[in-house]
Parts: C-alpha cells; structure tokens; sequence
C-alpha cells in the first residue's frame, strides 16, 4: 500500500468538506473493496477519512411509507431487517446472494453502491484499462471477456458492475441521498446514479467531488412475488454471470432488473412493459443494443433462461 | 514494481535476516515496536480488547487488524492465506461479529474487541468447537482452521439469532441444515477439501447447544 494519513470524520458535513479540500482522500466504510485494491495500488488515496462513526446505521420508515436505510447499515443487517425481509424480499434475496458471510458483515449500503469492477483486467495492473490508467486502452476488448458486459458498453470499457445489491435497488427505483462539500443535500435517482463508460470509464457515478452518500431511501413496497436469482460458476461466493431481479405481480404484469450483464445495474421500461408476454419477450426487450463479444455471448441466452425459469417457478406456485 | 529496487540478492538477504529474527520476535510474547515501511506517515495509537487483554499499539495505518494480531501481537494463530478476503484463513470476531482481518485497518478498529482462536480456547481448555473439530477430523494440514472454526462458533450464533442466507427458503424461518452450514461456510475455503468433516463439527456443537 501506498503510504497515506488518516482521520475519523466527526460529522457527515465535515467529511465532505475534508474530502473536497483535499486532493487524493477518499472515505473508508467497509473498506472491503478499497483496502484489496489498495494493497494493488489500483487505488492510492494520499488520505483516509472513516466515516464509521456518523451514525448512518439506522433503518427507519419514510413519511411517504417507504423505507431510508442508512449509508453505513452493513449488508447483513439490511438482509435480516424485518421490515426489508416482508417488504422488500428482492433486496434481502439479493444481499445475501452477494460475498460471503464476513464480508456481508463488513460491507455497507453505500460502499456496495459504489464497489468497483470485478474486470480481471482492471485487476491486473500489466494490462492496459482505461478505467484504471485512462487512455492507456481496453485489454478486456479482444481479452477473455466471459464475465464481462454487453449492455452500456463502449469501444473503452466492457466492465461489468458486480454488485447484487444495486440490482435490487434499481427495480425497486431506490434514491441516493447525498451531501455535497458545499453542504447541500441532494436525492439522486438510482437509474441515474452510476454513469455509463463511454470514453470516460473511470468515472462510475454521478457524485461529486466531496459528495457523501447518507442514505439511500425505498419508495412504499411493491405487492407481489419478489425473486432474486443469480447464475455463476460456484453455488456460493461467486459473481453473477447473469442475475435477474424480479417483482411478479399478481396481474399478470411485472418488473426486471439485471445484474452481471450491464455496465451499471440494467432495467429497461421495455422489459417490464412485456412481463405479460413471457420470458422471451422480456428477455428481447431487456437485451436490445446487446452488445456481446465470442466469450461473454452466451449471457443472451443465459438472460432468457434465468427468466424462463423465473416464470416458470412463478407459475408453479400460482 | 514499487519504486524500492529490489534485486534478487538483497531479497535473499532480506529473507535470511526475517528468518534469524523470527525466534526472538516469537519469544519476546508481548506486543513489540516493529519497523514500519520506507514514507510512513505518521504513527497511530490503536487500543483494542484483543482475546480479554486491553493492548495499546502505535500503527502504521496501513496495518491490517490481521497484521496488528499476528506482527504487533504475535498471536499468529489467525492466518494470512490470499490477504485479499477470498479464502477466510484470517477470519476473526470483532465486536461479536466475523470479519476477515484482512481487508480492514486496525485504525478503524479503535476501541473494539476482538476475538481470535487464541481466545476461544486453549489447548488445556478446549472451546467445543474446536474439540469437535479433532473429534470429526475437520481439518488435514490445518491451515486455515483458526479461520473455519472462529467463523462455524459465529456461524451457529448468526443462525440462532435468525439471521437468513442465500439457501433460506423462507427468510422469516432460519433453521439449522446442511445445506444453510454449507452456504454459510463459503468464505472459508480447504485446500485439503475437510469440508464434509467441518460441517459434521458444526452439527455436534450445534446439537449440544440444543440440548
């Protein structure tokens, strides 16, 4: 690890105005994923801020019935809560199909937000990634890309997002609340949180320099069936090769979202608008500008699998 | 490469100088000053309640709380297996929780308590889980048992307390299985492959606290 100074922050608004003074710093919560990339020099913060002690571990009920969950409420609390488990099943399915025990111990609500790529030539710091060095090229484009993603993809960058989390939180239309180094609150839409690569990929979010996330916030639960299901190379500890989560409503209608295939979190109004017409049409719609390389092409049909099973699971208890 | 130019002989020399040393820092039992790496940034007072035992430490902050307990503290019975929390040989219990101690700073753990295979218990004393362990042969070379058998005692505890997995088919029913031990054990991997004898461990100790 690159040497580097470290403080507790001792307000929310403190460490947004230290991480915006300061070139190089960068908050510590988890620290699941930053420490593993620092012990690689992927990442090399000059300077540590711990946000740990904010007291932004608490689950509690919005005015307009939804839920605000706390920036550092750490996955397993947020998978066990009770009111997630009977009222957002998607999210608690999805938590506890991510990482393992420990880590799900360790990680936080905002950390898995922004958790970076698991493209193994980000990793590998022989290779060229334009999202680790910009500019020094893609080794992942004409590389082995069978993790990698084919929707949201540029000529730059086919990383895929790895969390399962955020797959949830994307069907469920969560909002990212944040505060600014000026001090101003903001609530960022999930779908227009983490940004696409375009020629930029090492730009992942729409948060500003300094920018805190204090809570991410659900909107009143979605009645229906709620499923998460993740397909990869080992039963556990694994990420997705493809992932679907879905709400099935007992109309007939429903609504997609999809991890391991995209550059961020994927949902498209198309794929729920052809919930009642079957896998196929759900799986057409979500895979349109599909962009696949001789590796990663399977992920299509492993989409329309993972929701053909879905349906019929659904079927099978109705 | 980092910037340091290391040649294949100042490493051996390196190497050899650790290896002469490694006796002492072993004997001297107590926590010890270490030497800290070149552009360290300042030192940081880190007191942790590790195994009971209040312990004070001045730390890099780039210490890893697994390095805090195995180079600080000479309790070298937590392991550093891939140092990048994929194979859970370094498993501890910090604050009545499993965490691997690799991915986290001992700075950030300022005031905690930590349990770690020394603690649980000892070769006169035996904490159930690791007699059960001998009793079902959990282990072969034994390497990354301190970790499998810190993260089965809080396992078994996350199961009582009804905290659901990825296996649970109804998230309000946790109930105690093969299948939910497996799925709960898969941050901690065997190279020798014990896991069938690891989750026979965990269904003794688990039916002894039943009964």
């Amino acid at each position: 690890m690159k040497p580097f100074t470290y403080s507790r922050a001792t307000s929310v608004a403190d460490a947004a105005k230290t991480a915006a003074a300061m070139q190089g710093a960068r908050f510590i919560a988890g620290g699941t994923n930053l420490l593993d990339l620092m012990k690689l020099q992927i990442e090399t913060p000059t300077h540590l801020i711990d946000v740990n002690h904010l007291g932004l571990d608490r689950i509690e009920p919005t005015p307009e019935g939804g839920l605000r969950i706390g920036a550092l409420v750490r996955n397993t609390d947020l998978a066990a809560d009770k009111t997630v488990r009977r009222d957002y099943g998607v999210l608690s399915r999805a938590l506890l199909a991510g990482a393992s025990g420990q880590l799900r111990n360790k990680a936080t609500t905002a950390g898995n937000l922004l958790q970076r790529t698991r493209c193994p030539y980000f990793y590998d710091t022989n290779m060229p990634c334009n999202k680790r060095k910009p500019g020094s090229g893609c080794g992942a484009i004409g590389g082995i890309s069978r993790s990698l993603a084919i929707l949201g993809v540029s000529d730059a960058c086919i990383a895929q997002h790895p969390s399962d989390m955020a797959v949830a939180m994307r069907l469920l239309d969560a909002q990212v609340e944040t505060v600014g180094a000026d001090g101003v609150a903001r609530a960022i839409p999930i779908a227009d949180f983490h940004t696409l690569p375009g020629d930029t990929p090492h730009i992942e979010s729409a948060l500003k320099n300094g920018e805190i996330i204090t809570s991410v916030t659900l909107p009143k639960p979605i009645g229906g069936t709620h499923v998460y299901r993740k397909v990869r190379d080992r039963a556990s500890y694994a990420f997705a090769l493809v992932s679907v989560a879905a709400v099935f409503g007992k109309d007939g209608g429903g609504r997609f979202a999809f991890g391991g295939i995209g550059a961020k979190p994927w949902r498209t109004p198309a794929a729920d608008a052809a919930a009642s017409s079957g896998a196929k049409a759900v799986a057409e719609a979500a895979l349109s500008g599909a962009r696949t390389t001789y590796h990663n092409a399977f992920k299509k049909t492993l989409v329309e699998r993972t929701l053909a099973s879905l349906y019929r699971q659904k079927e099978a208890r109705s | 490469m980092p910037s340091d130019h290391l040649t294949r002989r100042s490493l051996l020399q390196g190497s050899a100088a650790v290896a002469a040393a490694a006796p002492t820092l072993a004997s001297a039992g107590a926590a010890t000053a270490r030497p800290t790496a070149k552009g360290e940034t300042g030192m940081i007072p880190v007191e942790l309640t590790v195994n009971g035992r209040e312990v004070h430490l001045q730390l890099d902050p780039r210490t890893t709380l697994l390095d805090a307990l195995r180079e600080h503290l000479h309790l070298t019975g937590t392991k550093k297996g891939c140092d990048q929390g994929q194979c859970g040989a370094c498993t501890v219990i910090v604050e009545g929780r499993r965490i691997n101690s690799c991915l986290t700073l001992a700075v950030m753990h300022d005031g905690d308590t930590v349990t770690t295979i020394e603690g649980l218990g000892t070769a006169d004393k035996l904490h159930p889980m690791q007699r059960a362990f001998i009793t079902h042969d959990g282990y072969q070379c034994g390497y990354c048992t301190p970790g499998q058998i810190c993260s089965a005692v809080a396992v078994l505890e996350e199961i009582a307390a009804g905290v659901p997995s990825h296996v649970t088919d109804d998230l309000d029913r946790v109930a105690l299985s093969d299948r939910e031990l497996r799925e709960r054990m898969s941050g901690n991997i065997c190279r020798c492959a014990a896991y069938p004898n690891i989750i026979a461990a965990m269904n003794e100790v688990a039916g002894e606290k039943k009964a």
